[in-house]
């Protein structure tokens, strides 16, 4: 082997150390300033921890767009089928009044609040739109309580890193990080264009994240659990755990 | 050329010609390939969960569309007027697409950065450097029309049609195309919100993303074409190791 080959090599290979310790500290960094999504391994790790880290940085104070009243769309985005449980239509039959939020996990007072106890919250009104990954959009006034007034209500520990939300519908949970449950766009939704929230829409209670897809905006909500980490929860499908895209 | 054993002599340059294509065109041009077939392909299979197009902010299947693709759907509520509903593949896809986008964003930087420092822009792609005339760029559009083998001096430089749609492609059809994706972010329009606004709105973004997407399969396809009518192993050499068929060797 000759010199040039010998500097060449000796050079690579300290470009190759400095630069994988340059991106140890970054992840490091990023994980510290809550850069990094619980699904940030596997082959499409990178393009979602991009997607959520440059999200984070940007989208720190930004309000989703609010519309104004004559665009609210005049059709519902589907035909929408009433939800049919067991459980569900016991609730219905009684009107709701034995429907309940329960908050729990990392909170210093769980409650389980009723519709009525989450109406006599401080109400937020916005008219946003609602996209779907599957193409449609679809832009509605909703009216609920800001997720930030509940947790404070029950005030979440300082590790909380996340909050994770069940549906009535089997099988069906999301969640989100404290930057998107703290918002003050992020909605448990009970009304819709001045009136209850339709059951084909989630009704009587669904949550609301404005800047992300549909599919973190759950219907049916009767479930938080305040956490640190997702370890424990099984990721939900294949999609991308953040949907700001 | 190659040769077997290592010496001083051939790590040090021994041809002069300059290769066809820089190694940073080279490299950006395959990895460009790669996310663009990948994107294509995640791009229809998110298509065809909803393939009916709105112009504004709105729009699902109870609203009017702007047009439909005669093709079913992979959801069984879009009533595409077929028996049967398409496999349902949005998994994978989304995540390919947009792990496909960042890349062929990066990728995209480093070509114009370096053809803006290397004046591969200027010297190879503004029109100025074909040599221009009115009749010279009438003649090369019709020969272009007519499919027809390009001249020696094409194997070393581009003419002036080829130019232009290379310039369009580059600094046109790709920035819309990734303006209009952005556009569609519900998150990146809460930060800006003229993505979305300056073209029409969530469903005209999501309308004119699908547009220069077909434009940009069309360009990939007449590109493949025209690299095989002037030579295809010769100019995929030329965008692989760089060399090319030397001018002497021209007829």
């Amino acid at each position: 082997m000759n010199g040039f080959s010998r500097r060449k090599l000796i050079t690579t290979g300290l470009a190759a150390t400095a630069g994988a310790s340059g991106l140890a500290v970054a992840a490091r960094l990023a994980d510290r300033y809550g850069l990094i999504p619980p699904d940030y391994g596997g082959l499409y790790g990178p393009g979602t921890t991009l997607t959520y880290a440059s999200h984070r940085l940007l989208t720190r104070h930004s309000l989703a767009r609010e519309f104004p009243r004559s665009q609210i769309s005049k059709a519902p985005f589907a035909k929408l089928r009433p939800f049919k449980s067991e459980v569900f239509d016991r609730l219905r039959a009684g009107g709701f009044v034995d429907y309940r939020l329960e908050v729990e996990g990392m909170v210093a007072r769980p409650v389980s609040f009723s519709l009525s106890e989450l109406k006599s919250f401080p109400s937020r009104t916005q008219i946003t739109q609602l996209v779907c990954e599957e193409g449609w959009s679809f832009i509605a006034e909703w009216t609920g309580v800001p997720l930030f007034n509940v947790l404070s209500a029950v005030k979440t520990l300082p590790q909380a890193r996340y909050v994770v939300y069940y549906s009535l519908q089997p099988r069906w949970w999301h969640s989100i990080d404290m930057a998107d449950a703290l918002h003050p766009q992020t909605l448990l939704v009970y009304g819709m264009n001045g009136d209850e929230l339709p059951m084909g829409h989630g009704g009587p209670l669904r949550l609301q994240v404005a800047r992300q897809l549909g599919y973190k905006s759950v219907k049916f909500i009767y479930r938080l659990i305040v956490t640190d980490s997702l370890k424990q929860f099984n990721k939900q499908g294949d999609y991308s755990w953040y949907a700001g895209i | 050329m190659a040769n077997s054993t290592l010496s001083l002599a051939d790590a040090a340059p021994v041809t002069t010609d300059a290769p066809r294509h820089s190694v940073v065109v080279r490299i950006t041009h395959w990895v460009t390939m790669v996310c663009v077939l990948a994107l294509v392909l995640s791009g229809i299979e998110i298509l065809i969960s909803h393939p009916r197009f709105y112009w504004g902010e709105t729009g699902s299947v109870m609203t009017p569309s702007l047009f439909d693709l005669p093709i079913p759907a992979s959801r069984p509520w879009v009533n595409t007027g077929y028996g049967f509903v398409l496999s349902d593949q949005n998994g994978w896809s989304r995540n390919l697409h947009f792990e496909a986008a960042w890349i062929v964003m990066f990728t995209g930087l480093v070509y114009v950065i370096s053809g803006l420092r290397s004046r591969h822009f200027r010297n190879n792609l503004l029109p100025a450097g074909a040599g221009t005339s009115r009749r010279t760029l009438w003649k090369d559009i019709a020969n272009q029309l007519r499919l027809q083998r390009p001249d020696p001096v094409g194997t070393w430089s581009y003419n002036v049609v080829q130019r232009l749609t290379y310039l369009l492609v580059i600094f046109v059809l790709f920035p819309l195309t990734i303006w209009t994706g952005l556009a569609m972010s519900p998150a990146l329009v809460s930060v800006f919100p003229f993505l979305a606004t300056v073209v029409g709105g969530h469903q005209s973004a999501r309308t004119i993303h699908f547009f220069l997407s077909v434009l940009l399969v069309l360009f990939l396809v007449i590109h493949i074409v025209m690299v095989y009518r002037a030579g295809f192993r010769n100019r995929l050499r030329a965008m692989i190791t760089g060399r090319t068929a030397s001018r002497e060797d021209q007829p």
